[in-house]
């Protein structure tokens, strides 16, 4: 449990692959995320949740330095996964991000064909022999669902796929470079229903193998597929805990408050 | 904060009215039924057995309003509790009513039958089970453990009347064969009202969980017979 009264944290059992400590995050003046810390277990879903400009992205980018890209970001505290600092100065940023890979909320297949967007992480990565990148874009795009939809057509333009299906090409563009973490946000905003639950499906069986943060604005879809919830308020990690006492019987008013849509 | 959801909120008390309803509703056919008994009064007996069609469908309909508002307003925490609790609870109270169409069987088949001594525990049973039954639902709409409390100490009260007709009632159909059929009847009577006091327990019960959050047995000796069993007297020894 957390030290400060008015949060309520609670430690998963099991093992940890991602840990915050007395993480803060300022956009120059702006204090987006006050002195989090909470311990996030491997080969799970964890779903962050909270009103917009809570914190949520923010903090989900602290995990593979995203917000680096933004100059006003300043970050302090510590972001461990497995129990390394991802912010210690010998950190090799590029290599973090193989390790956790990112999902955005738009579908964002690059203008080439699925089979080239899947294989642009491996040859980014340096792999040329053909038979290897077959074998990676087959994997990867069974990995994400996508695999008995377009193994005919591998060579089309990825243009040419549904929404659900570029986005679930996205997640097959992350598996390829052999992630351990994937980090969601709001993949599923910009989908159709159907879409939206081959999407949670492919989530669930995913986490067999990694461990996934999702941010997401649809508390059902937190209630759905995630095993631990986390409520952010105004840059406060104001709960964390499992899912079903998150939202059948949260702690803190303020939580109980926000999953009841009672204020907004 | 602003307040958002005026309607649902809206909603989520109409259910809770509509359950008072139902509640005040089956509490009256209790009454009724043990009036009828105690008073040989055969056309409110008829009264207290059809009211049951009103009763069950009541049941139902809020049955329908828990799944509509489960369905169309996906609920979370509390409003979630306290749909469920509702759903729950309905059924208990529509066993309620009938154990009281049970007991207006009950009075038709005495209706001629003179007792054998005046009734005065089974009047004092279904005063103490209403009783019961109001405060249980008053706790429900004013969200008060304390109330809660008090329902599942009265059971204990029933529980006591109970083993106490049952030994009185076993002792003079012994002494006395020629009253063997009312007291049967009589005997059944007493043990539809303990079971009524139970299913209140359990409405209590459902009532602390949508406060709390725990689901818990708040009366844990009065979940089984085999557990009331052990605190009752022997039925045969002479009664007071």
């Amino acid at each position: 449990m957390s030290t400060d009264a008015n949060l309520t944290i609670e430690k998963p059992e099991g093992e940890i692959k991602l840990q915050t400590q007395h993480l803060d995050l300022y956009y120059d003046d702006f204090h987006a995320l006050n002195n989090i810390s909470v311990h996030i277990p491997a080969r799970r879903i964890t779903a962050l949740i909270g009103p917009s400009g809570c914190g949520k992205s923010s903090f989900l980018r602290c995990f593979n330095r995203m917000n680096d890209l933004i100059p006003s970001a300043q970050v302090s505290g510590e972001v461990l996964i497995d129990g390394a600092n991802v912010y210690d100065r010998t950190t090799d940023v590029a290599a973090l991000r193989k390790r956790v890979g990112m999902v955005f909320q738009t579908p964002n297949p690059f203008p080439m064909s699925i089979y080239d967007n899947v294989a642009y992480g491996p040859r980014l990565h340096g792999i040329r022999e053909r038979s290897t990148l077959d074998e990676v874009v087959e994997k990867s795009l069974r990995g994400a669902a996508l695999w008995d939809e377009v193994k005919d057509t591998l060579r089309k333009s990825a243009l040419d796929l549904s929404g659900g299906q570029q986005q679930r090409l996205s997640i097959a563009r992350v598996l390829a470079v052999g992630p351990e973490v994937l980090l969601m946000d709001e993949p599923c905003s910009a989908l159709d229903p159907t879409a939206t639950f081959k999407i949670e499906e492919l989530m669930i069986e995913l986490m067999e193998n990694y461990t996934i943060v999702i941010v997401t604005h649809n508390m059902y879809q937190a209630s759905r597929v995630s095993q631990y919830t986390g409520f952010f308020l105004l840059g406060d990690l104001i709960e964390y805990g499992p899912t079903v006492q998150i939202f059948e019987n949260p702690k803190d008013q303020r939580t109980d408050d926000y999953v009841r849509g009672r204020f907004g | 904060m602003r307040r958002t959801r005026q309607a649902f909120e809206e909603q989520l008390e109409q259910l809770e009215r509509h359950l008072l309803e139902m509640g005040t509703f089956v509490e009256g056919m209790l009454e009724k039924a043990g009036r009828a008994l105690c008073e040989h009064d055969v056309p409110l007996a008829r009264e207290t057995i059809a009211a049951d069609d009103t009763a069950d469908e009541m049941d139902l309909q809020i049955e329908q309003e828990c799944m509509r508002l489960l369905a169309l307003q996906q609920p979370m925490s509390r409003d979630l509790r306290t749909i469920g609790t509702v759903m729950k609870v309905i059924a208990d109270v529509e066993r309620v009513g009938d154990y009281s169409v049970d007991i207006a069987r009950t009075a038709i088949d005495l209706a001629e039958t003179e007792y054998y001594k005046p009734l005065e525990d089974i009047p004092r049973m279904v005063e103490i089970v209403r009783g019961m039954l109001r405060q249980a639902l008053e706790a429900l709409v004013a969200r008060d453990l304390e109330l809660v409390r008090q329902v599942i100490e009265k059971d204990d009260e029933v529980d006591q009347l109970w083993y106490k007709l049952r030994g009185q009632l076993a002792q003079a159909m012994m002494e006395r064969p020629e009253i063997v059929q009312q007291a049967v009847a009589l005997l059944l009577v007493a043990r539809y009202l303990e079971r009524v006091a139970d299913h209140v327990v359990n409405i209590a019960e459902r009532v602390a969980y949508m406060e709390t959050g725990r689901l818990e047995v708040l009366a844990p000796s009065h979940r089984t017979d085999a557990d009331s069993e052990e605190d009752a007297p022997d039925p045969t020894a002479p009664a007071e």
